[in-house]
């Protein structure tokens, strides 16, 4: 199978590989996927007062795509509110990296690991947790 | 070091490249004498037939075979396994209904198997331990007055244990029995001799071994005992009336001549690569949570199977698959998801089965080859490694196993 340009880009340059302190009031942590389907990803936020997302972080246990999924996700998550993150789509990383259909959960992935960061933050900061129902699951 | 040519071919199991002599040897069959080795009335039919004896006779040299008419040619293994599976249960309807295999042949096989079952066959798929192998005994145990066919593969072709065939072969023709082997990874590349090993039925390739794809052929019995199949397709009557349809001629020329090749320098190809594949292991299983996967001595020496516990394979393998070419026991690549069932059935987790890359050595590769591999390899798994969070969690001493991972 042929990666798609962008998906090599981001698998050779893959952008915020890292760890934040996860015991920081400021950053929510995201882990989800299992080893035994072949996909983990994590991705960090650390939010500033304004609720603004001032740096993100990943590390992914996966195949091309779902390192390139999370990669771009913390491209996109970098100066967004965390209102606006929530606003991501799967479909938007599926459109702008070319994800074929089989790739599609790496996508799904990715969305679901902004999700638990950005409720790992909320908990921490005595908020209520979005819940799944609450938004349109491709 | 001068400039190495990329990329690295190391999928020898899938495929190997041809030999320039057998490519040599075949092209007059394209040509010049392009009959139809059927045609038993002019010089065109006649050259092709020479041509066809002489491969089969080369083909049955390299297998031991008491003689040439027991080679059945097939457009390759997939064929002859259907060809031997199918048609015993038909032959044989009489004389019993089960038959014997196990969970890590090829799909040639077990998706065989499974029609079969639909046809009223029982089939007892036997289960390999930990380290890919079967025990004979199982085997004993399993049979039954109706067995009428015991199949067990020579050498897995994802992780190469090679199985105590003669063993296996005794007990099935004890308890009455035909044995038959897939050996499409064994022929050409280890010794097989299919009566000092009470082999009835074997099915094996030319293009494993240096030959060209689309040939094939099934061993058949003549003698103590005589084996027959039914033939799956029907027409012309060619090969004893086994197998139907006009003989591919230069695709056996070349399936002959490789069969020659590798009866004349197998065991010093053998020889040579295992020494390369034992080089390449060792060097990737000095990396720490690192595991090779299948028997560490029973098995050809051919291929190195090596599990990179905290990568994902697929996603290794992009790390250098521009250069080298490998296969991966991750299914990532599938809608499945599911991991290689081979390394499932070792009992193997689907973590480090996601974590398998298969490196299987040929003819052609150089210690060259194999150095830049190690390298290359190494690199990428330790890049790889410091992007994984299952891999930091490690180093950090956190037990995977206690995290409720939410499977998806």
């Amino acid at each position: 199978m042929a990666y798609s340009e962008k998906v090599l880009d981001h698998y050779n340059n893959p952008r915020n590989v890292g760890t934040l302190d996860k015991a920081s009031q400021e950053v929510g942590t995201g882990l989800v996927g299992a080893p035994e389907c072949g996909d983990v990803m994590r991705l960090q936020i650390r939010v500033n007062e304004e609720n603004v997302i001032e740096d993100a972080k990943f590390k992914t246990f996966g195949c091309g795509s779902a390192i390139a999924s999370s990669s771009l996700a913390t491209e996109w998550l970098k100066g967004k509110t965390v209102d606006e993150a929530l606003g991501i789509d799967n479909m938007d990383i599926v459109e702008e990296l070319s994800l074929p259909p089989v790739k599609i959960h790496c996508s799904v992935l990715a969305e679901d690991a902004i999700r638990a960061a950005i409720n790992d933050y909320r908990v921490k900061n005595g908020l209520e947790p979005i819940k799944e129902e609450d938004k349109i699951v491709h | 070091m001068g400039e190495i040519k990329l990329p690295i071919y190391l999928d020898n199991s899938a495929t190997t490249p041809v030999d320039p002599r057998v490519v040599e040897a075949m092209l007059p069959y394209f040509t010049e004498k392009m009959g139809n080795a059927a045609s038993r009335n002019h010089p065109f039919g006649w050259a092709a037939e020479d041509g066809v004896d002489l491969a089969r006779e080369r083909i049955a040299a390299l297998i031991g075979a008491s003689s040439p008419k027991e080679i059945i040619f097939t457009s390759g293994a997939t064929e002859s396994d259907n060809l031997a599976l199918k048609g015993v249960a038909e032959m044989y309807a009489r004389k019993g209904n089960h038959i014997i295999t196990c969970n890590i042949e090829h799909k040639a096989i077990l998706d065989t198997c499974k029609i079969l079952e639909k046809r009223g066959i029982d089939v007892t798929y036997l289960e390999v331990g930990e380290d890919g192998m079967i025990d004979p005994e199982a085997v004993r145990a399993a049979m039954t007055d109706k067995t009428i066919l015991v199949s067990i593969m020579m050498v897995n072709n994802e992780i190469g244990v090679r199985q105590h065939i003669e063993e296996i072969a005794k007990i099935a023709h004890e308890g009455g029995a035909l044995f038959m082997t897939d050996a499409t990874q064994a022929v050409g590349k280890l010794p097989v001799n299919v009566n000092e090993m009470g082999i009835d039925l074997m099915a094996f390739t030319g293009h494993k071994m240096y030959g060209p794809k689309g040939v094939g052929a099934l061993y058949v019995r003549r003698k103590r005992p005589r084996v027959k199949v039914t033939a799956q397709m029907d027409g012309g009557g060619h090969e004893r009336g086994m197998r139907s349809g006009t003989l591919n001629v230069p695709g056996i020329v070349g399936f002959g001549k490789a069969a020659e090749l590798c009866r004349l320098e197998m065991e010093a190809d053998a020889k040579r690569i295992g020494a390369l594949r034992n080089k390449l292991e060792s060097a990737l299983m000095e990396m720490e949570e690192t595991y090779l996967n299948g028997h560490p001595e029973h098995r050809t020496p051919y291929l190195t199977n090596v599990s990179f516990k905290y990568v994902e394979g697929e996603g290794l393998m992009m790390g250098f698959n521009q250069f080298i070419a490998v296969s991966s026991g991750s299914a990532c690549t599938s809608a499945s998801l599911e991991p290689s069932y081979v390394l499932k059935a070792l009992g193997l987790d689907d973590e480090l089965a996601h974590s398998s890359i298969r490196f299987s050595l040929g003819r052609f590769t150089t210690e060259e080859q194999v150095d830049y591999t190690i390298e290359q390899v190494k690199k990428a798994v330790q890049r790889m490694r410091d992007m994984s969070p299952l891999w930091e969690m490690y180093k950090e001493g956190i037990d995977l196993s206690t995290i409720e991972w939410a499977e998806h």
